[in-house]
């Protein structure tokens, strides 16, 4: 690789041709402000339209200031990253774009937790010249069951744009209007409801403003919560527990599974279970679909179709309902395991505890947004009732936390409540890209095979690659497993699979970076891919730990099928934990 | 005789020949250089031969052709384009629709004969949707030329293949920017990306791309049959050949007019434009588009050239060139710029999307007599920022009007600020209705006309105005038969 050699702040540095100013600097230490640039290393997630200009910096020689975050260092540069030129741009910049923000930091979903309110505090804004007779551009709020788009707090970074753009591949948000009324959101203007978004909230994710935020639903649990006729019970997806104590300033990747019981229950929530649990019901259902049909194909059905795909992620249900209705027919039937808790908590335990349907609320904890969405489709409703009330994400359950003055880190680890909270490792791995696949390989083996696996991880499975593909032996019969995360990715197999060119018999979709630890309701990464990676760690972590680590060995899940459900893909079992996908591409169908 | 002479060079045949016949065009030599190029020349041969006559773009940055060419020959790539940058958006300008419009085959030619050196088959005309007759003139002559196989498959009998196709804009300014112009034929937003890559690297659809405006097309097929030591006589050290203004403004004769480089303003505003309008006094020249500056009386003897009007503190542009008389507020002149630029601003980037529209409201407010001291240090301060760090040449342009009448007439926006005059008189806001009282016989017709009351004065004797009330509708003025009402 070819270097060069330049010299930033007076210090010499060679780097490979083809870095940026911005990492150079970083490379020595100089942290050069940055705010529509975001870079998730080693997902290939980049955004770089080069549009804040706070990055700017000096270089010797050029007319104007350059991009530090979109300059490549060339060979005898010398950079200058604070002169005073530099700081006067860069404030007079800030200025400008505080100039059409509005000031409502104390009221602000993002506020603390704002890049924008961070980088004023950086610069040391103190006033913006001349802000009694600025215009502001404003536009129109939109709610929608999953995200809120508040467009007058945007800066046009671009970033939530290329989420749903180019990683997605939704295109459901796009720059509209020119010059002072430019703003990115669905084409027309129209309501992100009525667009082809998935509510995967990943736009959320990266919004560095509170231009975009999840739909709070804080206030209803509390209402729940106080209300005396309501008994309240509470689910915890995987995902939640390897990210939450970021919020309470722990290290990323510190599994705080037993705190977060104690903070529900003390949080008044009067059964604290576990979406593991579901997953594991996920598994016995799902693997038994799967290997019914690959048992079919394999003797030779043509009637059935191959590869079996995934369905727990619901913002990729949304995503193929949207793109894919012709191939709606291909994912497995099964619920996510969030719906398959509630409709499992709304009759089997309902009955157990003796309360009537009405009077129990399911709340759950997710890691995403597109789960708001998923609780209130109609398919999982009775009699208007949901199964699962609402959904909440990890950070609102952190603010709740705080909210209850509780003192999250001296909390005593606590264990879930017992029916629905008892689950093994297998569903623990539901919450990064590729654990779905693996819990469900663990279960498919030992069912298909008789045997039982010397070892149940299967690394060949695992890592951040975008797709990754790999054969697993059962018992002589090759198994072709393919595994995407980020919808882009999906698109690429979906589209294979279109084509007839597809190999693989299983595929597993997650639409967001690394799985659900990733998902759109995590506490923030601003950005850090490593905070990623120390979540995937601290799941895998909580596998090890567990003494069953198969979800056909969790004897909850077999007190279940044998009290209630008879056995997976039951009649019963297809009531309750299985679902129908529907057309959602807008196109009218003549017949 | 004065020194100065027109010579035509990118016009050459504008008004000469009968554009819808291409025949016309290659009985004055037309196609003969694309011909001398594929059989006598090697690719290599044609870009020196460019580079030799010092030929620069006509589109505003005054980049070497030649060079350019030669990066696009450097770059390797299974496809390459040629493309022809006809959206001219400047508010005024036509050079390049009447060189489409008269010669379009000039320019075909030369998109040709760039293909041959930079190993590109395939051109592309991205013009303004609005110009209906120089698209059918493009059209009529592509098809002429394609039937003659002057474009198409073995050209003049080589191995050389080129085409050409037409694409339209949709009449955005910043769509003449050639990284955005990219995106739009691409069928993307019309916004600029940053450069590097530069479009000879990575242009269209990824591929090396080759962009140049009407009118430096237009000169190279002369250059190629006069040869580059015939062109590169005529102008300045740096800057060869000619170049075409629109004039326009308060000057006797508007219009078009193509001078060698290096004549002076004096010269093309005083001779070819036949002086000021109605006697008037000189006041300033604006060059180079609405993003251009301001010169003053002592910049007239400046001999025009890129290089020249970029150290006067103004540009070349495209070749705009608007003449202001002493009726011209120049704030208000800073302030109809900044108007154009806050709706053409694409709104990428925060300092030129944000940052004008922040000059144009502080340019407002002075000229509502609202502006201070302060509001004009941060004018110069925003200025300054907003070309030092916007991402595309519209931002790093966009304040010059501000910042060339800022230096060149600062006592103008003193007065203003200061004393809430408007020296020109065209500040509306700045305007006060005055009654002199020993022309005022106390007839009370204008009292009796003003809408809003604000007259008051016995009969038979001198009337007074109320500033505060008074709407400056002017109705007592045009009223009053002794003329005792004037605007101070
Ligand atoms: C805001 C903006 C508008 C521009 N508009 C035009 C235009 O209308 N026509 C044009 O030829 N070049 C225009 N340019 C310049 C082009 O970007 C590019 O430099 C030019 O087409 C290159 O051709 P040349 O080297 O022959 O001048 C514009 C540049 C900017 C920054
Ligand atoms: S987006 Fe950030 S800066 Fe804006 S109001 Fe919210 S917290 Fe404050
Ligand atoms: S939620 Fe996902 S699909 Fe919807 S707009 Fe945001 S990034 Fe796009
Ligand atoms: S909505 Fe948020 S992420 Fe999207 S461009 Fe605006 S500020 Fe950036
Ligand atoms: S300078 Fe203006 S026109 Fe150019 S990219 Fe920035 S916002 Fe767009
Ligand atoms: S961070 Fe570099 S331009 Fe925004």
């Amino acid at each position: 690789m070819e270097k060069v050699k330049l010299t930033i702040d007076n210090k010499l540095i060679e780097v490979e041709k083809g870095t940026t100013i911005y990492k150079a600097a970083k490379q020595l230490g100089i942290d050069i402000p940055v705010l529509c640039y975001m870079n998730l290393e080693d997902l290939g997630i980049e955004n770089k339209p080069g549009g804040c200009r706070i990055c700017v910096v000096e270089v010797e020689g050029r007319r104007n200031l350059a991009p530090s975050c979109s300059t490549d260092c060339a060979e005898g540069m010398v950079v200058n990253t604070h002169s005073i030129r530099v700081i006067n741009a860069r404030r007079t910049v800030m200025e400008f774009i505080l100039s059409d923000h509005p000031k409502d930091c104390l009221t602000c979903a993002k506020s603390g937790n704002c890049e924008l309110q961070d980088m004023a505090v950086k610069l040391g804004i103190r006033e913006i010249p001349g802000q009694e007779y600025a215009a502001m551009s404003t536009y129109k709020m939109d709610f929608s069951p999953s995200l809120i788009r508040e467009l007058d707090k945007c800066i046009m970074c671009r970033r939530c744009e290329m989420m749903c753009n180019d990683f997605q591949t939704v295109g459901a948000l796009s720059a509209f209007k020119r010059g002072f009324e430019a703003a990115v959101g669905p084409a027309f203007e129209m309501d992100i409801e009525d667009s082809t978004c998935t509510y995967c909230g990943q736009c959320v994710a990266v919004c560095p403003t509170g231009a975009l935020t999840e739909k709070d639903h804080t206030r209803e649990v509390i209402n729940a919560l106080s209300d005396p006729t309501k008994t309240v019970i509470v689910q915890t997806a995987p995902a939640v527990r390897a990210a939450l104590g970021e919020e309470f300033g722990l290290k990323p990747g510190t599994l705080v599974t037993g705190k977060m019981v104690a903070a529900l229950r003390r949080l008044g929530f009067n059964y604290v279970f576990d979406t593991d649990f579901a997953a594991d019901l996920t598994i016995m259902e799902e693997g038994t679909e799967l290997l019914g049909r690959l048992t079919k194909h394999l003797n030779g059905d043509k009637e059935v179709k191959l590869p079996i795909l995934t369905s727990c992620c619901p913002a990729w249900v949304n995503f193929f309902e949207h793109n894919f209705p012709d191939m709606k027919e291909i994912p497995s039937t099964a619920r996510s395991p969030q719906q398959m808790f509630g409709a499992i908590a709304k009759t089997y335990f309902a009955d157990k505890i003796k309360v009537k349907r009405e009077d129990l609320v399911v709340i759950s904890i997710m890691p995403c947004l597109a789960k708001k969405y998923e609780a209130q489709r109609d398919e999982f409703k009775v009699d208007g009732n949901p199964d699962v009330d609402f959904s909440l994400s990890t950070r609102e359950l952190a603010h709740l936390i705080k909210q209850a003055n509780l003192d999250f880190k001296s909390l005593p680890d606590e264990d879930f409540d017992k029916p629905l909270g008892e689950s093994t490792g297998a569903a623990v791995i539901f919450g990064v890209t590729g654990g779905v696949i693996e819990a469900a390989v663990r279960t498919a083996y030992e069912l298909q095979t008789g045997k039982k696996l010397e070892r149940v991880e299967f690394e060949q499975l695992r890592g951040m690659e975008s797709i990754r593909k790999a054969t697993i032996d059962f018992n002589g019969t090759p198994i072709n497993i393919g595994i995407a995360h980020g919808l882009g990715n999906a698109r690429k197999l979906l589209e294979d699979i279109k084509a007839g060119k597809s190999e693989f018999h299983a595929i597993e979709i997650m639409a967001c970076p690394g799985g659900c630890i990733g998902g759109g309701g995590q506490p923030l990464h601003h950005s850090d891919s490593s905070i990623l990676k120390a979540r995937t760690k601290a799941i895998f972590a909580e596998d090890e730990a567990k003494v069953l680590r198969k979800s056909h060995e969790n004897p909850y899940i077999i007190k279940l099928y044998e009290e209630f459900l008879g056995k997976p893909m039951s009649e019963k079992a297809h009531h309750l934990l299985h679902t129908h996908y529907f057309d959602k591409s807008g196109k009218i169908e003549i017949s | 005789m004065t020194k100065y002479k027109q010579i035509r060079i990118a016009l050459n045949n504008c008004g000469v020949i009968d554009p819808e016949n291409i025949e016309d065009y290659i009985a004055r030599d037309g196609y003969m250089a694309l011909g001398k190029c594929i059989t006598e020349m090697t690719p290599q041969d044609v870009i020196k031969e460019i580079k030799d006559s010092g030929l620069r773009g006509r589109g505003g940055g005054g980049f070497p052709a030649g060079l350019k060419w030669e990066i696009a020959s450097k770059n390797h790539a299974d496809q390459k384009y040629v493309v022809c940058n006809a959206d001219e958006g400047d508010p005024g300008a036509f050079m390049d629709r009447s060189v489409l419009e008269g010669d379009p085959h000039a320019v075909l030619e030369a998109m040709a004969i760039c293909g041959y050196s930079i190993g590109a088959t395939k051109g592309l005309i991205y013009i303004r949707a609005e110009y209906p007759l120089a698209i059918k003139r493009l059209k009529i002559a592509i098809d002429q030329a394609r039937e003659v196989g002057l474009l198409g498959k073995n050209i003049f009998g080589s191995k050389f293949d080129f085409d050409i196709e037409l694409r339209y804009g949709a009449g955005a300014f910043v769509c003449g920017e050639e990284t955005s112009l990219i995106h739009s034929m691409e069928g993307l937003r019309g916004e600029p990306t940053i450069k590097p890559p530069f479009p000879a690297e990575k242009g269209y659809l990824g591929k090396p791309t080759n962009v140049n405006n009407v009118e430096t097309y237009a000169s190279v097929p002369i250059i190629i049959r006069k040869g580059a030591s015939w062109f590169n006589k005529i102008g300045t050290e740096k800057s060869k050949g000619t170049k075409v203004f629109a004039l326009a403004g308060k000057v006797n004769n508007v219009g078009l007019v193509e001078v060698p480089m290096g004549t002076t303003l004096r010269e093309v505003i005083f001779e070819i434009g036949g002086g000021i309008q109605n006697g008037k006094k000189f006041k300033a020249v604006q060059t180079g588009g609405p993003s251009g500056g301001c010169l003053t009386e002592k910049h007239l003897d400046t001999p025009i050239d890129f290089d020249n009007l970029v150290a006067a503190g103004s540009m070349m542009g495209s070749g705009g060139m608007i003449v202001m008389d002493e009726d011209n507020c120049m704030v208000s002149v800073a302030k109809f710029y900044l108007d154009f630029t806050v709706e053409e601003s694409c709104g990428k980037c925060s300092p030129c999307r944000i940052g004008n529209k922040r000059l144009f409201e502080l340019l407002e407010r002075i000229t509502k007599g609202q502006g201070t001291m302060d509001d004009l240090q941060r004018l110069r301060n925003m200025s300054n920022v907003i070309k030092d760090t916007s991402l595309c040449g519209l931002g790093q342009t966009s304040p010059n009007p501000v910042l060339s009448t800022l230096d060149n007439f600062y006592d103008e926006y003193l007065a203003h600020v200061k004393d809430h005059k408007c020296p020109a008189g065209e500040c509306k806001d700045l305007m006060k209705y005055f009654i002199i009282a020993e022309n005022c016989v106390g007839c009370t017709a204008c009292a009796r006309v003003c809408p809003v009351g604000a007259i008051t004065g016995e009969k038979k004797e001198a009337h007074l105005i109320n500033s505060e009330t008074c709407i400056k509708c002017g109705a007592c003025m045009e009223r009053c038969k002794f003329d005792a009402i004037i605007i101070k």
